[in-house]
């Protein structure tokens, strides 16, 4: 379980809590860090800050040293910044007018605040320890845990009030959808509701049943694919298919495993060089070979090789850190104190593969793995360690001079009969014609045969061989990490061009974050290690902040892939600090910090609106509701499935191929793999393992806001279109969802029509209809009955849509109407939202 | 109840949801569509009735749509269009490292030892009053070269396909920006009611080689929200995926199910008071509505015969180039904004005169016959159209030549391309290559200067069409970019 029992003293949390989103009232005291930073950062920092070859007139007003040269302390009157900044001269003012950068009024007056205040100023908060944070004590309302006391104390101070609780229904709905990408079933919304023990007990039953669900993780592991760019082909060109989907396999294990977190990213960028690193662990590093490889003809190895580390290294310090490092590529980064220096000397971590800049096409790239499928990987290990022994007694035997002197004895008195058994490469060539390749055959003939106690083992190895054989055969040769012996030299290069290496650098950390520890070793072990360090200020912090953002949508940081100076400061970062630190207490106890979000009354309550505070806080930065968000393009199609009784929960395996319209990859991709769609249960299978071709992605998931699986996405989208509505009325997978839905409602939705009805609207929303709902759902039905009456063909084409049967024993005119009546229900807003 | 009944259904549901929506939800309504939204303006001023940025068009618009002929897979220009008859006798002579200044090479010629220079076998003609030069291939094209501007000077530092493409159509070499037609969507919202404001055709073209293939990422949004991705028109199936009812159901059943979904979203909105609720039910009517439009748009046997006169016979086969041009005609005539071709097969690293001339049969008419026709109709006066590849193609042969077998390698130091209509100055050349079609010997123009200049003749400054993600504001041309101001009429 989660410990919340920090006992720690407060820093300024009245401070940090003061001011409020959207509101007008500026606050007196003026911080830096939420006030000023996003001020200078935005509008200054281009040609004042960090990247020293853009610097102006020498001047940096990221460093207060520097800036005092402008700002005069307390005296706004002799600070030339504010001067500058208000003056009327076009030659003067600044920002220059061609950079199309105004401050505002409002930022002016914030500005002339500071200076009057001192201008003090503040490390950026992202960079600088958790603060140790104690809950702020609330006079009223419900606080089921910490993260409410945060949440509370902001809402009073801003004068709202939380929404009321989510009834049961609304609830167990959301969380299931969250913990498991599926809707609850009418059975578990029962138990749940008729549940007489106290809500908070209850509930609680219930996130501990979804928590342990092997469902769990399936569902958490789609967006760390996103962030980990995982995909089944190779991304350029004829882009050739790939096979990484035993390491897609892993993420789910290590999830439902609740791994912690710092051993999460330990496997994944180091997991190779542990002590005794076992094949599971080596696989775990596939997640630093998921970027894409170009194959096509013509291309410059060398070249291709820079952007496959800089893919890696750029994508470690997004993921794990919010960083957005790729900006100090070809020159100090403009506004994070991240320069190219150390831009390379991440890179250089990452550069020491015994890789080819050029892909194979069709065949992965070295360093690689053979592994067998995930649940398989411990009995390969263990056969080896079984085999071992085995080779090793029958070389030890086949090295004695015995076995020689043996051996050739037995080649001269080979005779006709005997030598016609011989493999058929030295059958038919007379003994003393042998050449040495012929003869290694004859010897391992003899081995493997003849010679007693040699040929016993054999027979033994024999058996153990052909299991590893099957089991390899049923996994994938898998990209993984590997570190060369004679590593290559790392360079800056200069405007990031690859074949202008400046000066040499070694796999380093920044120096702006807290060292490496001293004995640790400088790879990518030491790395991994440096990152999960409690004392590094960013990984904790992005970590939890991907974790909230999962439950409610928006991120306590609003900008998961950039917290440095442009991203957005945190809304609670009190409440940020706390679960930061809390999780590493906890262990990096993941399902821990899920289940202390969804347990809060934050998470909790309903997320209705009012016009009032729609538009007070659109976004609901306040969390004066709770979230309310449609589905992911995974979970609307796999909610389908399972509503429709079709999903086939199998997990893990080779990518499938479910329906697609016919003729996608052929229209612009001429040779290559076909798309020779999958049938049977593979049709049905989870999205997670749906075959994702970078050149021609699924359109199902791209219509619905899918990251593209090209580089690292850490942000998830949603956008509402007709293309979404036209998918989600006509497409197969669809109909043949509510085909299934239908006909469930008919078996298991009782006797009645309002019966049946009432079954599917609680299959669909977790909630029986209104009466009117009911009036409207039963015209529908009444109507859609007449139509197929009237249409026999039309009932059969539509009751036989997709390649699973419809039930027979059902009237197909009454089928049919079921079937428009469930496509109606999977269309509802409700049904494609959590809420 | 038929489905026209259930449109004035809709409509007054509509009506009326619209008086008691709320305006929150408004910039969110901005979709894919851009349906004009009569009270819809977002409260903070950031969108305009059709979707797009208000202020946006800074300058006076020339062009209100594109059409873009993306030819891929790198046209040899020295074939085509950049004609050097002095070159005729230097057959087999190794090109001048002072031509080559060092220029990298793909790793298909950087071993070769030497570098022939082969002339063009083509025979060329001037065409028009401004005495274009063509190859004998496009001759098709002579009649339209006094509505053309031909750029001879285009560069990219990009050597293979990919960031080639990616370059061109992104502003960037790799992968994860938004691509041109996502931006000019994004920046000015739809024309169209009824059908997506940027949508893409691919054809395969004729030549013996295999083509490479162009990636569905060239027309993806990269980080702008997707609902301004490219929306491509398939030449098996339906048109536009899922636009066709499913089996069993017709528009009856549809319009009755839309109609029935919107009273029970509207139960729900009036409880919840989300006005993403709203938003969704009104692309549920666009779907339908597009259920109608996009057949509408696809079905050319509403054109006159003299329509495959002009386009030629290979217009009435779905999935052709010409057939793609014909539709990038309807497409423009019903307010398209951005429309995408891609024709792929210029990829001609072994055998140019055989290859060559069959893509140009391809292209070459039903391009003319697209200028002809929208001139034709008033509307190549604000269609910009644009015609060109990733890069051009080295003068110097790529593995074994005669002069009537040879092939050549990547080219981006200097190709040509060309524009037309929506204020481009038509019947002129600018920029030169050198003598050798090799590098640029006068007016260079970059890819992010054509992308500028392509914003301008839109509107737009393409130093304002920016759009934050990972802290940066971050935009088509970069940081780099000049409109090209020569060639504006």
């Amino acid at each position: 379980m989660f410990r919340t029992s920090m006992k720690r003293f407060t820093i300024g949390c009245a401070g940090l809590l003061g001011v409020l989103i959207g509101s007008t009232a500026v606050a007196k005291e003026v911080s830096f860090n939420r006030d000023v930073r996003p001020i200078l950062s935005d509008k200054c920092f281009a040609c004042h800050g960090p990247d020293s070859n853009a610097r102006k007139a020498d001047l940096r007003l990221d460093l207060r040293d520097s800036a005092l040269t402008v700002i005069e302390p307390g005296k706004i009157d002799e600070s030339e910044l504010i001067h500058r900044i208000t003056a009327s001269d076009p030659d003067e003012v600044m920002p220059p007018v061609k950079f199309h950068k105004k401050i505002s009024k409002q930022e002016v007056g914030i500005l002339r605040d500071w200076v009057e205040q001192g201008a003090p100023y503040e490390s950026h908060w992202s960079f600088i320890p958790l603060a140790a944070v104690t809950p702020p004590q609330v006079q009223s309302g419900d606080v089921f845990n910490a993260i409410d006391q945060f949440v509370l104390a902001r809402l009073q101070n801003a004068g709202l009030n939380p929404a009321s609780q989510a009834d049961r229904r609304t609830l167990i709905r959301r969380v299931t959808l969250d913990l498991t990408g599926l809707p609850p079933t009418p059975a578990e919304v029962d138990d749940f509701v008729n549940d007489s023990d106290p809500l908070d007990v209850a509930y609680g039953k219930v996130v501990d049943r979804l928590l342990k669900s092997a469902r769990y993780g399936e569902h958490m592991a789609y967006s760390w694919l996103d962030a980990a760019r995982y995909a089944d082909s190779d991304g350029y060109e004829s882009d050739p298919l790939r096979n990484m989907w035993p390491w897609r396999d892993w993420v789910v294990w290590a999830l439902n495993s609740n791994m912690p977190y710092d051993r999460f990213i330990i496997e994944q960028l180091a997991g190779d060089m542990l002590p005794g690193a076992t094949m599971r662990q080596k696989l775990a590093t596939g997640f630093n070979r998921n970027h894409r490889l170009n194959n096509e003809g013509g291309i410059l190895p060398e070249e291709w090789l820079v952007e496959y580390v800089a893919d890696r290294a750029e994508t470690t310090a997004t993921v794990f850190m919010g960083l957005t490092w790729g900006c100090a590529r070809c020159h100090d980064h403009k506004y994070d104190p991240i320069s190219q220096t150390d831009y390379y000397s991440l890179f250089a971590f990452f550069h020491k593969l015994p890789e080819q800049g050029s892909a194979r096409g069709d065949r992965n790239a070295e360093p690689m793995m053979h592994s067998p499928p995930l649940p398989k990987i411990e009995e390969y290990e263990a056969n080896q360690k079984a085999l071992a022994p085995l080779k090793a007694e029958q070389s030890t035997l086949a090295a004695a001079q015995q076995f020689t002197a043996q051996l050739k004895e037995w080649i001269v008195q080979l005779d006709d009969a005997q030598r016609k058994k011989l493999p058929k490469e030295i059958a038919p060539v007379a003994p003393d014609k042998w050449n040495a390749k012929q003869k290694a055959a004859a010897r391992d003939y003899f081995l493997k045969n003849v010679h007693q106690e040699t040929a016993t083992l054999q027979k033994q190895i024999a058996v153990w061989e052909k299991r590893q054989a099957a089991l390899l055969k049923a996994g994938a040769k898998v990209m993984v990490m590997a570190d060369m012996a004679q590593p290559r030299k790392t360079h800056v290069l200069i405007r990031g061009a690859y074949d202008r290496p400046g000066e040499e650098v070694a796999a380093e950390t920044p120096s702006w974050l807290p060292p490496m520890k001293k004995s640790a070793p400088r790879n990518r072990l030491g790395l991994a290690q440096w990152l999960v360090d409690p004392q590094h200020p960013l990984t904790a912090r992005v970590a939890v902040n991907r974790i909230w953002t999962h439950h409610f949508g928006a991120g306590l940081v609003k900008t998961p892939e950039d917290f440095g100076s442009q991203g957005e400061s945190p809304s609670h970062p009190a409440l940020l600090d706390y679960l930061a630190a809390s999780f590493i207490e906890s262990g990096w106890d993941v399902k821990g910090l899920h289940k202390l979000i969804v347990m809060s009354r934050s998470y909790r309550q309903s997320s209705g609106m009012s016009q009032e505070l729609l538009a007070r806080d659109p976004e609901n930065r306040l969390l004066a509701r709770g979230p309310r968000e449609r589905l992911a393009a995974a979970v609307i199609r796999d909610q389908a499935l399972f509503l429709g009784g079709l999903l086939v929960e199998e997990m893990g395996g080779p990518a499938v191929k479910p329906y697609q319209p016919d003729g996608l990859w052929r229209e612009i991709i001429k040779g290559g793999p076909t798309y020779k769609r999958d049938t049977g249960s593979k049709l049905y299978r989870r999205s997670l393992y749906s075959l994702w071709r970078r050149a021609v992605k699924p359109p199902l998931m791209m219509l619905l806001d899918a990251n593209e699986r090209d580089t690292c996405r850490v942000s998830q989208k949603r956008t509402n279109t007709p293309l979404q509505a036209l998918l989600l009325l006509n497409d197969v997978v669809f109909v043949e969802a509510a085909r299934g839905m239908g006909s469930r409602m008919m078996l298991e939705g009782g006797t009645t029509e309002p019966e049946r009805i009432t079954w599917g609207m609680r299959l669909a929303t977790s909630r029986p209809p209104t009466s009117e709902e009911l009036k409207i759902l039963q015209e529908e039905l009444t109507s859609y009955r007449q139509s197929f009456q009237a249409n026999a063909v039309a009932a059969k084409a539509l009751v036989n849509i997709g390649e699973s049967k419809p039930n027979e024993t059902l009237a197909v005119d009454e089928l049919a109407a079921y079937t428009a009546l469930a496509r109606l229900l999977l269309n509802l807003d409700e049904t494609i939202t959590k809420e | 109840m038929n489905s026209a009944d259930e449109l004035i259904r809709l409509e007054k549901r509509r009506h009326f949801l619209k008086s008691s929506a709320l305006n929150v939800g408004a910039a969110a309504l901005a979709s894919l569509l851009g349906k004009p939204l009569a009270h819809g303006a977002a409260p903070t001023g950031k969108r305009n009735a059709i979707g797009g940025i208000e202020g946006i068009q800074a300058i006076a618009p020339k062009a209100k749509r594109v059409i873009y002929l993306f030819q891929s897979g790198g046209p040899s220009h020295a074939d085509l269009y950049d004609y050097k008859p002095h070159l005729k006798n230097q057959f087999g002579q190794n090109l001048p490292d002072s031509i080559r200044m060092g220029q990298r090479l793909t790793g298909f010629t950087k071993n070769q030892k030497t570098l022939p220079v082969v002339p063009t076998k083509f025979h060329f003609k001037q065409h028009g009053d401004s005495g274009a030069w063509l190859c004998e291939h496009l001759a098709p094209l002579g009649s339209v070269v006094d509505e053309i501007c031909f750029i001879k000077s285009v560069y990219s530092e990009a050597i293979n396909h990919d960031p080639a493409r990616t370059l061109i159509q992104t502003g960037a070499q790799l992968a994860g920006r938004p691509s041109m037609g996502t931006w000019v969507t994004y920046g000015l919202g739809s024309q169209c009611r009824d059908l997506p404001a940027f949508m893409v055709l691919t054809s395969i073209g004729s030549c013996k080689r295999t083509p490479q293939p162009v990636s569905g990422r060239l027309w993806e949004s990269g980080f702008l929200p997707s609902q301004y991705q490219g929306v491509k028109l398939q030449s098996v199936g339906d048109p536009i995926l899922y636009v066709s009812n499913p089996q069993g159901v017709d528009q009856a059943i549809q319009g009755r199910t839309l109609s029935a979904l919107s009273r029970l979203n509207g139960i729900k909105a009036a409880q919840l008071g989300d006005p993403e609720i709203d938003a969704r039910t009104r692309q549920y009517e666009l779907a339908f509505r597009m259920q109608t439009s996009v057949p509408e748009l696809t079905n050319i046997a509403d054109e006159p015969e003299s329509t495959f006169g002009l386009y030629g016979d290979g217009a009435r086969k779905r999935g052709t180039f010409a057939a793609n041009c014909l539709l990038a005609r309807r497409m423009a005539e019903r307010g398209v904004r951005f429309i995408q071709l891609y024709h792929v097969g210029w990829d001609h690293h072994q055998n140019i005169p055989r290859d060559l001339p069959l893509m140009c049969q391809d292209v070459a008419q039903p391009t003319a016959a697209l200028l002809m026709d929208l001139k034709q109709r008033g509307l190549l006066d604000d269609t910009l159209v644009i015609w060109g590849g990733e890069f051009g193609r080295t003068i110097f042969s790529q593995g074994k030549m005669t002069k009537e077998v040879y092939g050549r390698d990547h080219h981006g130091r200097c190709f040509t391309m060309w524009m037309a209509g929506g204020g481009i100055r038509g019947g002129m050349t600018y920029g030169q290559s050198d003598d050798y079609a090799y590098g640029v010997a006068e007016n260079p123009v970059h890819i992010h200067d054509l992308q500028a200049t392509i914003l301008h003749l839109l509107g737009i400054r393409h130093t304002q069409l920016t759009y934050r993600f990972q802290g940066r504001e971050f935009r088509l041309t970069d940081v780099h970019g000049n409109v090209v101001q020569d060639i504006l009429a």
